[in-house]
């Protein structure tokens, strides 16, 4: 995929049947994936889901056992880190504790045997990207979290990578400070149109400031999409479980129609209507998943809905959300948000209610055989 | 105003909490004060006083030792020694440090076993063993000629070279357990970095990691230095007539000339000379630090 016009710095990467093995251990599994230039790619994925020796293996720290790592179409694979000319934030920010701030700056550029006149002029610029103009002299024991975090971004840009990767810089930094530095981000991914891998476990943060997201599981990439893809069309329970958060319903399939909708029996004898992406067969059994959001308490809309009666169990007030417990006797019990709009009742423990969702709103999984 | 009111209710209170800490502090560290009270700073005062004691008040001990070029020249050469010793262990040192600080946890413990191990025996065995092996008929000595590369013995017993290797090798694993134990604070990410910045290995060595593993340097050098000055038994058996240190010096007074006074003096010149050396090179390691900061 060539770069589109009027991008200037950012490189595709791909990663072509990437794999790692420690000893008998698949850290990393047959993972390919295209990373668009000047694109904001996140790697998503619980710790041990092979994520960060991914970006390693892309920053030149971990050798691949098999597979090709390829920048603009040039394989890198053999290259060591400091020529594969990547722009790197580590999770400790590493800023070098002995140097000052404009001295860690142009560090890259001193390495790179740049002029005395041109490293001042680049480091004041990178201090104004960071918005950290007047630090120069400071040694990063005076800093902040969040400003040495700053200093390690302007640091890693100053010698106008082609790629940035990050390795979930923002987990060190307080909620507040976190989704300020997410907006930073972003700020300057678009400034600069450089290509950005990003590591993180936090879903949140993957959605708000992803163009694509690939979740990864076990070593294996699961779902590559954009965020919205992920959140509304997840290919498995898993990823609708650790993107976002949903309803889980056991159930059998007693109908089908051509559309790749189908009608569920769940647990408890409730019917349900939902979507699948692949086939299903009458009989199969499947998981249907549901976002809780999407369900609305007492709803008396037409009849092609999703409903079951339950009985409020459990209230969590969240400020603008309310999330209820409701139990559908043997059918489980369903998490449902409601936002709390002007004039919305709130329901109290223990009243009847009659629960409404969409089957597009509803995802069936077939089970595999083995489960269950 | 508020604000003031409370921090001035709060402040005695505070100051007596401050008092108590300091009160427990100091019981704690009575049992090592009375100690080093009682055996090393009564003594060092008994010694003191001897070096101007000798039939009366007098400096007579330290002119001759100012006045006699043969004393002179006995402290240079420790001086000397001591420095080249600790040269050479920080440079056989720093490798082996950096080893022991980079490598797995489980080979680490088993690397600072090994270099812990001649602890366990006694320094005049390890000394004797080392006389066997640089003799004139000695391990090392044989092979030389066996292999052709000298036509006769190599004398590095009994001179300047027999001491540096058996002080060097005594005093080695002091310089590297203190290089390990800093170079192992060093987040090895920092290093990583700087290789993602564009830095090749000898520039990441060079710009990161050998700064910030400078207070190791600064703390095994002085180690060294220091217990290379004291050091009597391995110059004693291992070093000829001519290779005497200031601590062989002081054992002959009190041994055999009963000179009292004169070694109480000697000691007090090696002790004065410690200090300011120490003096000054916390002065340098200082400065250093201060010019790392202004870049």
């Amino acid at each position: 995929m060539a770069a589109p016009e009027g991008v200037r710095a950012g490189a595709e990467v791909r990663l072509q049947g990437l794999t790692k093995l420690f000893g008998p251990v698949v850290a990393v599994s047959d993972v390919s994936m295209t990373v668009p230039a000047g694109s904001f790619f996140t790697l998503l994925g619980p710790s041990g889901s092979g994520k960060t020796t991914t970006l390693m293996m892309v920053a030149g720290f971990v050798h691949p056992s098999r597979g090709a790592i390829a920048i603009d179409g040039i394989d890198v694979a053999a290259l060591p880190p400091q020529k594969r000319d990547l722009g790197m934030v580590f999770q400790s920010y590493a800023v070098f504790p002995h140097l000052t701030v404009s001295e860690n700056i142009a560090f890259p550029l001193e390495v790179r045997k740049v002029s005395a006149a041109e490293i001042r002029r680049r480091v004041g610029e990178a201090l104004e990207l960071v918005r950290l103009t007047g630090y120069e002299r400071r040694l990063p024991r005076q800093l902040s979290g969040g400003e040495q975090q700053r200093v390690a971004l302007a640091r890693a840009l100053v010698f106008r990578p082609r790629v940035l990767l990050m390795d979930e810089p923002l987990g060190a930094l307080d909620k507040k400070l976190r989704a300020h530095m997410q907006l930073e981000l972003k700020r300057i991914q678009r400034h600069l149109h450089v290509t950005v891998i990003y590591v993180t476990h936090d879903q949140e943060e993957a959605l708000t400031m992803s163009d694509r997201v690939a979740v990864m599981r076990g070593g294996q990439t699961e779902q590559v999409g954009t965020p919205a893809e992920l959140y509304e069309s997840p290919v498995s329970p898993f990823v609708a479980d650790f993107v976002g958060e949903s309803n889980f319903l056991d159930g059998v399939v007693i109908s089908t129609s051509p559309d790749g909708r189908a009608v569920v029996r769940a647990e408890g004898g409730l019917e349900l209507r939902g979507t699948s992406r692949e086939p299903l067969h009458v009989g199969q059994r499947v998981v249907a998943a549901v976002r809780p959001e999407k369900i609305v308490p007492q709803d008396a809309r037409a009849s092609e809905l999703n409903r079951g009666k339950g009985v409020v169990d459990q209230i969590v007030y969240a400020g603008d959300a309310t999330r209820y417990s409701v139990a559908l006797g043997a059918t489980g019990t369903l998490t449902v948000k409601v936002q709390n709009r002007l004039a919305s009742r709130q329901l109290a423990t223990g009243d009847l209610v009659e629960l409404a969702w969409d089957p597009g709103d509803t995802r069936l999984f077939a089970r595999a055989s083995d489960e269950r | 105003m508020n604000a003031d009111g409370s921090a001035l209710v709060t402040a005695p209170t505070m100051v007596a909490a401050d008092r108590r800490e300091t009160r427990r502090y100091l019981l704690l560290l009575l049992p090592a004060l009375l100690t080093l009270g009682a055996f090393f700073v009564y003594p060092l005062f008994g010694i003191l006083l001897r070096s101007v004691y000798k039939n009366g008040y007098t400096l007579e001990s330290y002119r001759q030792i100012v006045r006699t070029s043969v004393y002179l020249t006995v402290i240079a050469l420790t001086f000397r020694t001591a420095a080249v010793v600790t040269l050479i262990a920080l440079l056989l040192g720093y490798p082996l440090a950096y080893v022991l600080a980079t490598v797995r946890p489980r080979l680490a413990r088993v690397l600072v076993v090994i270099v812990v191990l001649p602890f366990l025996t006694s320094i005049i065995v390890r000394t004797y063993a080392w006389m066997v092996l640089l003799g004139r008929n000695g391990v090392v000595n044989q092979y030389l000629v066996a292999l052709g590369l000298t036509q006769a013995p190599l004398p590095l017993l009994y001179n300047q070279a027999g001491v540096v290797v058996g002080m060097t090798y005594v005093l080695l694993p002091f310089m590297v357990l203190t290089l390990a134990s800093v170079m192992r604070g060093i987040d090895p990410a920092l290093v990583r970095a700087a290789h993602s910045l564009g830095a090749s290995r000898w520039q990441a060595f060079r710009r990161v990691f050998l700064p910030l593993s400078a207070p190791g340097i600064a703390g095994g050098t002085l180690l060294v230095f220091i217990l290379s000055l004291g050091f009597f038994i391995t110059p004693a058996l291992m070093g000829g007539p001519s290779d005497v240190m200031i601590a062989m010096l002081i054992e002959r007074e009190v041994e055999f000339t009963l000179n009292w006074s004169f070694a109480s003096a000697l000691g007090v010149i090696l002790l004065a000379l410690t200090l300011i050396g120490f003096a000054v090179y916390y002065r340098l390691m200082r400065l250093e630090r201060l010019f790392e900061g202004l870049g």
